[in-house]
């Protein structure tokens, strides 16, 4: 079971017209799971350098969805290209480290792979685990060995990174820090960031895109600046304000009781409609 | 007595550091599962006329491939299906032992070990496997680590996280199959976790945690044997019971570092 990432074939490209800077590719990707549908048709492309936001409620299949594009599960029906010789990095959303297993930080971060000691420390700085090295890493607190995983995505010089729910676990004021490092590091590496959030009205102001997932892609665009709204800079401060944006929702239809497609003819409101859990 | 002594340490060896992996793994179950199977591998090893170590690793590793296929499909729990395997594999070993009437089996030395009987042959089988076990495990040992920490996180940067499941579970297979001969099908799994469950308070690495837990082994093995030779203790049970009053005594070190 290799991660496949090779190309599947010349020729084997999704339909549409990429150009040379796409990474990944998903078209028509399905997946359902206990026979409960989580993904139908879903398309995403993710460019070098580029900032993609998948946003969307619990349960909506956005997690799936990145682990199809990183190949850890295979979809049903749709394909998945990925350009070749990429490097992935990946932060899920949670892992836990079994306490039976003596590893300390160190460890863990050079288990991808071989680490010179001066590329430890600055990401280790980056990330705020400096001196730390030695620490059991069963022992860190949730959000440190959420930064660990941050750490040791970034030691492999990814092309493209996959940050599930980064901000899950990091208080207010450290967001607009961990938005500035995201931002900093695709700018370094030019690598491709696929950003999974379930927060619907905040997304990161550098984002080039927003995708909205309800099982499949309700919408997507450009995220609005929100540096102008006093509300929003009253609640972040100003400093994290020029990172965050709100994002309007436009979207083209509704959602009954059932899941089913409803079409809107008029623009809504979406801020008030959704119940977060 | 000294060919039980190299046997047993022989085991230990090979034990210490597969056992962290099954622990770290949370395999223990599994493990034990595996060994009850055992029974019917020697029943087939006998009417296909196949050594009976052969016929053990070839059903223990039947039976690892058999559970993994079965979980796919999500019938009952995890921990319910290998209660069911083990248990239906021991009844259906001592069934098919019991009907093959011209052989006279020794059914306590496979329930329970018997580490004296060891003779020429056993021992350079157990010899050979073991550095076959550990060759393979110290080549495959930084991917095999990291699939143990996290499988997706191994899977994302490249590794054949499945080949790397099914290389680990031959190895135990063959494990299984060689401690049965010290510690019988009920015990086994003893043997690989208990030392290593008492290296990890000792221990700060893997490596470190590998080692200790041989070390004990090694040390497990001559206090059984030392009980059985001078007290007539029945060897398996000496062992195994000598391994478990070392993570006894171990308990009050692990509280004193802090760790847990």
């Amino acid at each position: 079971m290799n991660v496949p990432t090779q190309p599947d074939a010349p020729g084997a490209a999704p339909g549409q017209i990429r150009d040379q800077a796409a990474l990944v590719a998903a078209e028509g990707v399905a997946m359902s799971y206990q026979g409960r549908q989580i993904l139908s048709g879903v398309d995403l492309t993710v460019n070098r350098g580029e900032i993609v936001t998948l946003i969307g409620l619990n349960g909506s299949g956005k997690s799936t969805l990145a682990r199809i594009l990183l190949g850890l599960i295979q979809p049903e029906a749709g394909r998945v290209w990925r350009a070749a010789h990429l490097r992935h990095g990946y932060v899920p959303q949670e892992m836990t480290i079994d306490p039976a297993m003596p590893l300390t930080l160190q460890r863990f971060l050079t288990l991808g792979g071989k680490v010179d000691g001066a590329g430890l420390d600055a990401t280790l700085d980056e990330v705020g685990l400096q001196g730390r090295l030695q620490a059991q890493v069963a022992r860190l607190s949730g959000g440190e060995l959420h930064r660990a995983m941050l750490a040791r995505a970034l030691l492999r010089r990814p092309d493209f990174l996959v940050l599930d729910e980064p901000m899950s676990g990091v208080d207010v004021a450290g967001q607009g820090a961990l938005y500035q490092l995201i931002e900093n590091v695709r700018d370094r590496y030019n690598c491709g960031v696929l950003l999974i959030s379930h927060d619907l009205h905040i997304v990161m102001a550098a984002t080039d895109r927003v995708i909205c997932l309800n099982h499949h892609v309700c919408c997507t665009g450009r995220p609005d600046s929100v540096v102008g709204d006093p509300e929003f800079r009253a609640l972040f401060g100003a400093a994290a304000a020029d990172r965050l944006a709100l994002y309007q929702h436009h979207h083209d239809h509704s959602h009954d009781a059932e899941g089913g497609i409803v079409p809107l003819d008029h623009d809504h409101d979406h801020d008030h409609g959704h119940a977060h859990d | 007595m000294l060919r039980a002594v190299l046997g047993g340490l022989g085991v230990a060896g090979v034990a210490g550091p597969l056992g962290c992996f099954v622990i770290w793994r949370r395999m223990v179950y599994f493990g034990a599962a595996l060994a009850h199977s055992a029974l019917l591998g020697v029943a087939l090893g006998l009417a296909l006329g196949l050594p009976a170590d052969l016929g053990i690793a070839a059903l223990c590793l039947l039976m690892a491939l058999g559970f993994l296929a079965l979980d796919r499909g999500q019938l009952v729990a995890s921990d319910t299906l290998l209660g069911i395997l083990a248990h239906a594999s021991l009844a259906l070993g001592l069934l098919a032992l019991a009907m093959m009437e011209e052989l006279r089996v020794d059914l306590m030395g496979y329930l329970f070990g018997d580490i004296l009987a060891l003779n020429q042959t056993d021992l350079f089988v157990i010899y050979a496997l073991m550095a076959v076990v550990l060759g393979i495990l110290l080549l495959s040992w930084r991917p095999l680590l990291s699939a143990t920490v996290d499988e997706d996180l191994a899977r994302v940067e490249g590794l054949a996280t499945g080949r790397l499941k099914l290389i680990f579970t031959l190895l135990m297979a063959v494990v299984i199959a060689i401690g049965m001969k010290v510690a019988g099908i009920l015990m086994v799994i003893s043997l690989l976790i208990i030392p290593a469950a008492t290296a990890r308070r000792l221990a700060a690495s893997p490596e470190g945690m590998a080692l200790v837990a041989t070390l004990l082994g090694a040390l497990s093995v001559l206090m059984g044997l030392a009980g059985s030779y001078f007290w007539d203790l029945p060897s398996g049970a000496a062992i195994v019971a000598a391994a478990a009053l070392l993570f006894l005594l171990s308990l009050p070190i692990g509280f004193a570092r802090g760790r847990r």
